[in-house]
């Protein structure tokens, strides 16, 4: 399933935030949303996910998701957004529960979820017991759970220490390439951006637009912590975005 | 680190940096509460013994004591305790889960919010036991009215706290919710309701002491037995023992409703950091 954005534009009020958005999400890659502050990616984000609606243009689901899909958009959020009361297992029953998947079938799908996000032996834990990295973890085996089409996730790792960062950022890819998933990853962290992205794009300050899209060839697992042709590409956006943030550095806060 | 150590270098003196990080945690300390309590019984106890309180003022708590016993050996307590219970366990539980419902309804709709919000702002303030002779009539001088008056007091605590709680529930699990296709009914059972479960049960607290404060004045009227009948007459006679029995059995019941609720908290809140 892939999707597309045709002339997504959005304002709040008379307040112009994303600006004739168009975009191909092909089935299968990751696709990076880097930008500056305020520039409307958390939002583009939601509006793939019908989480909210862009005041013009539309976003389309191409082809079907598969069969055994329960939850084709499914987002991974910045604050991992786990429930405090339930314990691991039942934070990712909750999303199993409402399609009827019960017992023997949910402790099968929660048994494979967690052991591909190596958690399994935490189980039983609360969330307040974890640290942010295996929150995140959580969060990213509940995702796992719904056997998503696409993965909407937003800054995942922005609330993570840079330690932590790397380490989920190996989980990922590890997770890509014994199944490749499709995905938009928002971030504002360059690094993760040409570590993850088969293609990234850049935006522009408010109005949010495309300024330009960065595709890379290297295979994900090939990519490696300080490696020096991934370095040219993120200083290559860097050199893009930065004028841009610096000016959206210096704006007021409309909200 | 090690050539930090030194306490002098060269001339210039050197200090231990003054701490001023103290206070503002509170720990738990028990037994601090029964000690003032005892303190205070023994203190009013020497004070009336020795004459420098007056016993106009203050009945020796030792008389209080053995007043208490009385009414226990005469078979008289378990009948107002009973009667009293009752009247508060019903009329509690009457207006506490219907003061959660109109609250977790004000706080999931937006057009209930907008006609309930007022017309809670404008009962919250009336002294319910003003309104007793009206429920008298209203719904009898029998156990109704008292029911009544116990309910409708308890009712607008509860329904300020839960609507407070609701709002107070993190959006963005509710968005988590909506991201994952959880059913609307899901939802509010799954997320809002445990969500909102700490500032309901601290409602729940104010709620249950006020319901408390109402039992006396509903046996006001039409009262034979129960704590707060017992404390009025009492109170009309002038007898001191009595009167103060009867306040230490409501204040022993107000301990143990608060010692009941931290008990629940404990237990369904463990998930709180």
């Amino acid at each position: 399933m892939d999707i597309r954005l045709s002339g997504v534009s959005h304002s709040y009020d008379q307040f112009e935030v994303l600006r004739d958005i168009s975009l191909e999400i092909p089935s299968g890659k990751i696709v990076c949303i880097v930008g500056p502050s305020g520039c409307g990616k958390s939002t583009l984000l939601r509006f793939i996910g019908g989480l909210e609606q862009p005041t013009k243009g539309e976003v389309l689901q191409i082809g079907n998701p598969p069969k055994d899909c329960l939850n084709p958009l499914t987002y991974i959020f910045q604050d991992f957004a786990l429930l405090p009361w339930r314990s691991v297992r039942g934070n990712i029953s909750l999303v199993l529960e409402d399609h009827g998947i019960r017992g023997a079938r949910a402790e099968g799908i929660i048994a494979d979820v967690l052991a591909r996000t190596k958690l399994t032996e935490f189980h039983k834990a609360l969330p307040k017991q974890l640290s942010g990295g295996m929150k995140q973890r959580v969060a990213i085996a509940r995702a796992l759970a719904v056997n998503p089409a696409v993965m909407l996730m937003d800054e995942p790792l922005s609330a993570l220490d840079s330690q932590t960062r790397e380490l989920l950022m190996d989980d990922l890819v590890n997770l890509w390439t014994r199944t490749p998933f499709t995905a938009v990853y928002v971030t504002h962290n360059l690094a993760e951006a040409v570590r993850l992205g088969h293609s990234i794009v850049v935006m522009s300050r408010r109005p949010g637009e495309i300024r330009e899209v960065v595709h890379l060839e290297t295979p994900l697992d090939q990519r490696h912590y300080g490696d020096s042709a991934l370095e040219e590409k993120q200083k290559y956006l860097w050199q893009l975005m930065r004028e841009e943030a610096r000016a959206a550095d210096a704006e007021l806060v409309h909200v | 680190m090690s050539d930090l150590t030194p306490t002098t270098t060269g001339t210039a003196q050197a200090r231990q940096v003054a701490f001023r990080g103290g206070g503002f945690a509170p720990a738990s300390h028990r037994w601090i509460g029964v000690l003032v309590f005892i303190l205070l019984v023994t203190l009013a106890e020497l004070g009336t013994r020795q004459g420098w309180i007056s016993p106009l003022t203050l009945p020796l708590p030792s008389d209080v004591l053995k007043t208490f016993g009385e009414l226990y050996a005469s078979g008289l307590l378990w009948a107002h305790m009973s009667v009293s219970l009752t009247r508060l366990f019903v009329g509690a539980v009457l207006g506490a889960s219907l003061g959660v419902a109109v609250g977790v309804l004000i706080g999931l709709f937006s057009y209930v919010r907008a006609g309930l919000v007022p017309l809670t702002a404008a009962l919250f303030p009336i002294p319910k036991i003003a309104l007793l002779p009206l429920f008298v009539i209203w719904f009898g001088i029998d156990e109704g009215s008292k029911y009544a008056l116990i309910a409708f007091g308890t009712f607008t605590p509860t329904v300020v706290a839960t609507y407070g709680a609701v709002d107070n529930v993190d959006r963005s699990l509710i968005r988590m919710g909506q991201s994952f296709n959880l059913s609307w009914m899901s939802i509010v059972r799954k997320i809002v309701l445990p969500g909102a479960m700490p500032g309901i049960l601290s409602g729940l607290r104010i709620s249950l002491a006020i319901a408390i404060i109402l039992l006396v004045a509903a046996e006001m009227l039409g009262a034979e037995y129960g704590i707060g009948a017992y404390i009025l007459e009492a109170g009309s006679l002038y007898d001191l023992e009595r009167l103060f029995a009867g306040v230490t059995i409501l204040s022993l019941l107000g301990v143990t409703m608060s010692a009941t609720i931290g008990l629940i908290e404990r237990r369904l809140l463990n998930w709180r950091q």
